[in-house]
């Protein structure tokens, strides 16, 4: 058992390629969707470790691989020490009671045609040697106290709760088998606004009180910063950069991360008319023809020949204090005051 | 940490708007929402009583007729309605109002034996189709495409002239169990495709995922989970299925092939007087008039399941 | 022929109010359903003039898209219904025109984007021949003229070699490239306001930068007005001249950007600027708003905030609070508004 502020999940490498395939009976392989390409990270003990990026960039599938829903094509993931990749059979099933899952659309999270009773309570009939029979109704009705919720509802049915209770049932199922890590795949993106707090204020108190260690996966940056210790944004496979919140979010120095952060907008209207943004062209390109060497140089205004050739490595650059894969990292300011903002030419037409 | 935030989100459980106005509200299954709207339906009810007046036909048929459906009177062959046989008499002489209400009990149970056979044998097809995919789908899918590519009828010749060739001399539950498992084996394909899709449909549901994340074996995944989130068509398809089968049971007989004396159906009836429909139109259409009705009945029905169903599916 | 919005409209209904573009007054709209009567708008009024940005922030079951999509007059009636209140464009009552008229408004005096593209846009016919339909039929456009605007458009809207993709689906398009689709229908005849329901929800922080970039522009370029439907208060400080706060199919609150952002003058509005992360409170818990929004088939009595307002009274339980001036353009619908104002404790 990990000791806190010991790595309690320990990330090495991580690659899943989805092949392409033709032909009807006999399939071709034509190429890869490389949704994770080499993907390394420790999360430690009680720690949050935020995960931020757009759509392709992988998240969705790094979640599925961490809870051993997807197989990788290569790499590992210890979960205290055991390979869950490798794991099979009973191994595998004994192995997922550490590692839980709380997903975004609370409307369809949930089997409609079971009670809330049933939903919270399957993780126990599931694996039977963590709550004898007799106690399961009883520590199920606890779970509906802990997350809010009153337990004498216990026999309702999803669609008799609001958006935001139905997460909260979707938290209980997920702390049944006391987990040691909760990966939440966006957990408050689907909910109204006036919600999302109290959401996060629970999340955030479940954590201090049960001693979790959480995977924040959200694109709502904002959210990220306040629930995380460390972040890491991903693009296209990779992480892209990596550090503290205040690391990030005060001294971005990869490209995209400075252009994700100026993108957002800031509940703030003073001072816009001055506020410079880095507006990026295109789309984010589609992940089974990904550029090579540094896959964010076709959008990047930094770019040169060395970010066609070497893929540059997630490590710590000179004059920046904290790992960033870019070959030109240059630490900037992006949210603060907009003169001091990096040198950005024009966007072009 | 105590601050106030904290009591305050449990002040959440006073308030529950949503759907529950009232906080008395008693738990309120998908089920039991669409068997609410179902009672609301006329056409529902209305399907409701035919099918309990053919069901108590089938049941009881002494409740309806004193008769012997067997009996024959010669002399009285092809006579119409009277006071003493309210359909008149058939080309053997035998009561038509007689063999009709008789004729009941073998058509639905043909027909719902048959649908039965055709639920299980197509359900199952579908949900390993579904569950499993890839390869197994693809043989799966393959040989129900054989079986839909052959004509209906001239499957249904083959089969039986195969397994009960006309000469030799059956017993009635023979005959019966010959027809259904022919119904059955020409009518699995388009259930398992129905299972198959609704079962891959609530596959991909997050609760799924939820379900494969805690551990969850494929057993009950299947069961718990995939199962009852796809009923819903495959109920609407079952119900209906069984107003077509016993039409087609009819047609079989018509042929020849399928049902025949000394089994009493509706579409043995129908087939040994397709041709006296100048002398004896009565002994045809009485029993005709009662095939449609019974057939429209669980079209009827099903389509009040459906309609109450629907917005649910979603 | 379709007339040009150049001609003066008729009068008939009174051309009343204070000469806005676009004038909503006491609409109030409600939906029959099984389970009892939803009152989904209960009595709003805005206004929204040329070039000017209106944002109306609300959150699901406020209102606000039933209110614009009454606007537009695409809300399916039944099971809704307006009950009262006016829409009156350029003086004219929109409500009472037949839907002929009001047909030719669309479109060309008023026109509406969603959230979703890829459920807005037809999915069979190829992106140019549905540009190109706002051409042909509202304005009798030959086929090949109306596919030359069409591509002039995709080009307005920043979409890369245009002339190629013409006749692309719009599934082979990114979520962005859509939206842009759709805003190109939407600003292909010029109009005069702008209605755009939730318009980046769905997309990536980088690509909603992207097309609130472009709304700007095309708002600069035509003068459009644009009424701005979202619950993001990101966006809305950002492009917002005026603010509209929804909650329970009534306005709780109206003001300038500045002025609501500095100092809200309603508990909602209060509570929704205070639940957002901010830099200083990370670590401590947010300011959650607690309860949930209320169910519209069964609306508190009095304010329909009380349930779950830090400031409530005895008074806020049965009576509804107007919506009163609180100081220059100023609106709130709250009985304390002074305290709120006041930053009083609670």
């Amino acid at each position: 058992m990990a000791a806190p502020g010991e790595p309690i999940l320990e990330v090495r490498d991580l690659v899943k390629h989805f092949p392409l395939t033709q032909g009807i009976v006999f399939k071709r392989q034509v190429g890869a969707i490389k949704a994770v390409d080499g993907v390394s990270f420790d999360l430690h003990r009680g720690e949050t470790l935020g995960i931020v990026g757009e759509s392709g960039c992988g998240k969705s599938t790094l979640a599925k691989l961490l809870m051993a829903l997807e197989r990788p094509t290569s790499g590992t993931v210890k979960v205290d020490g055991k390979d869950i990749t490798k794991a099979k059979g009973a191994e595998l099933k004994r192995l997922r009671r550490d590692i839980q899952m709380v997903m975004q659309d609370p409307y369809t999270s949930l089997n409609p045609r079971m009670t809330v009773g049933d939903i919270v309570g399957e993780p126990f009939e599931i694996h039977p040697d963590v709550v004898p029979k007799s106690q399961r109704r009883k520590r199920v009705q606890e779970l509906l106290e802990v997350v809010g919720l009153n337990p004498d509802h216990i026999n309702r049915y999803p669609h008799q709760f609001s958006g935001g209770q139905r997460q909260r049932i979707g938290i209980a199922r997920g702390l049944a088998l006391q987990p040691k890590i909760i990966i939440c795949d966006e957990p408050v993106s689907a909910l109204d606004v006036s919600i999302q707090a109290q959401v996060i204020n629970l999340l955030k108190r479940l954590q201090d009180e049960f001693k979790l260690s959480y995977i924040f996966i959200a694109h709502d940056l904002s959210v990220v910063r306040h629930i995380s210790d460390r972040v890491a944004v991903m693009y296209l496979g990779k992480f892209v950069e990596m550090g503290t919140d205040a690391q990030i979010y005060e001294r971005p120095s990869h490209p995209y991360t400075q252009a994700l952060l100026s993108a957002v907008p800031v509940p703030n209207p003073e001072g816009r008319e001055h506020r410079r943004r880095i507006i990026l062209q295109g789309d984010p390109p589609s992940p089974a023809n990904p550029p090579s060497g540094c896959r964010f140089r076709a959008r990047c205004w930094k770019a040169q020949d060395i970010c066609a050739s070497q893929v540059p490595a997630l490590e710590v650059r000179p004059g920046v204090d904290h790992p960033a894969a870019c070959h030109f990292a240059e630490a900037h300011d992006v949210v603060g005051a907009g003169e001091a903002g990096p040198e950005v030419p024009a966007p072009a037409q | 940490m105590s601050e106030p935030t904290a009591a305050p989100d449990l002040m959440d459980l006073a308030q529950q708007p949503r759907g529950d106005g009232l906080s008395a509200e008693k738990p309120r299954s998908l089920w039991r929402d669409s068997w609410d709207d179902l009672k609301r339906r006329k056409l529902f009810w209305f399907s409701l009583a035919l099918l309990i007046l053919f069901l108590l036909m089938a049941a009881f048929p002494q409740l309806f007729t004193q008769k012997n459906p067997d009996y024959a009177e010669l002399a009285k062959s092809l006579e119409g309605p009277s006071a003493e046989a309210w359909f008149g008499y058939d080309l053997q002489g035998r009561d038509v109002y007689a063999r009709t209400i008789y004729g009941a009990r073998t058509s639905i149970v043909v027909g719902v034996l048959a649908t039965l056979a055709t639920v299980v044998l197509g359900g199952v097809a579908g949900i390993i189709a579904a569950y499993y995919s890839r390869w197994v789908d693809s043989i799966i899918s393959r040989v129900g495409e054989i079986f839909l590519g052959v004509p209906y009828v001239l499957g249904a010749i083959i089969i039986l002239g195969t397994i009960a060739p006309v000469q030799s001399n059956p017993s009635r539950a023979m005959i019966m169990t010959v027809v259904i498992i022919t119904l059955a084996l020409l009518g699995w394909p388009i259930l398992m495709r129905i299972a198959r899709s609704a079962i891959i449909q609530a596959k991909h549901q997050d609760y799924v995922v939820a379900a494969r994340a805690l551990g969850a074996g494929p057993m009950r995944i299947i069961v718990k989970h995939l199962l009852p989130n796809s009923l819903a068509p495959i109920l609407v398809y079952a119900t209906i299925t069984i107003g077509s089968y016993i039409g087609a049971e009819a047609t079989l007989s018509l042929l020849g092939i399928g049902l025949r004396s000394p089994v009493i159906s509706w579409g043995i009836a129908i087939a040994d007087h397709a041709q006296y429909i100048r002398s004896g139109a009565h002994a045809l259409l009485f029993p005709a008039g009662f095939l449609s009705l019974c057939v429209l009945t669980f079209v009827m029905l099903g389509e009040a399941v459906r309609d109450a169903l629907d917005p649910k599916l979603r | 022929m379709v007339e040009m919005l150049s001609e003066p409209l008729r009068s008939g209904s009174g051309a009343n109010g204070t000469g806005a573009l676009l004038e909503v007054e006491n609409l109030h709209v409600e939906f029959h359903t099984r389970s009892g009567v939803a009152k989904a708008v209960n009595g709003v009024s805005y206004s929204v003039n040329a070039g000017e940005t209106l944002a109306v922030l609300g959150e699901s079951g406020s209102g606000k898209s039933v209110t614009a999509q009454t606007i537009m007059g695409i809300l399916d009636m039944p099971p809704g219904r307006v009950t009262a209140g006016q829409i009156r464009f350029r003086g004219v009552d929109l409500l009472k025109l037949p839907e002929e008229e009001r047909r030719k408004i669309r479109g060309e005096g008023i026109s509406m984007i969603f959230q979703d593209a890829l459920s807005a846009l037809n999915p069979v016919f190829p992106v140019g021949w549905q540009i190109a339909e706002m051409y042909r039929v509202h304005r009798g456009t030959s086929r090949s003229e109306a596919k030359k605007k069409a591509i002039e458009l995709m080009d307005r809207v920043r979409i890369p070699a245009a002339k190629d993709r013409v006749n692309d689906y719009p599934h082979q398009f990114s979520g962005g490239m859509r939206q842009r689709i759709m805003i190109a229908m939407a600003i292909a005849l010029d109009p005069e306001i702008l209605i755009a329901d939730e318009p980046t929800t769905a997309l990536d922080v980088t690509v909603q930068a992207q097309i609130m970039e472009l709304l700007a522009e095309l708002q600069r370029e035509s003068n459009m007005g644009l009424i701005l439907i979202t619950h993001d208060l990101g966006v809305v400080a950002d492009v917002a001249d005026k603010i509209a706060v929804m909650y329970g199919g009534r306005i709780v609150e109206q003001a300038s950007v500045y002025d609501l952002f500095r100092n809200p003058a309603h508990p909602y509005s209060k509570g929704l600027l205070e639940s957002i992360p901010r830099v200083d409170l990370k670590g401590r818990e947010l300011h959650a708003i607690k309860g949930t929004p209320p169910n519209l088939l069964q609306m508190p009595t009095g304010c329909a905030f009380h349930p779950r307002c830090p400031y409530r009274r005895d008074r806020c339980e049965t009576e509804v609070p107007p919506l009163q001036p609180v100081g220059g353009t100023r609106k709130s619908a709250c009985h304390y508004w002074r305290e709120v104002l006041d930053g009083g404790t609670r």
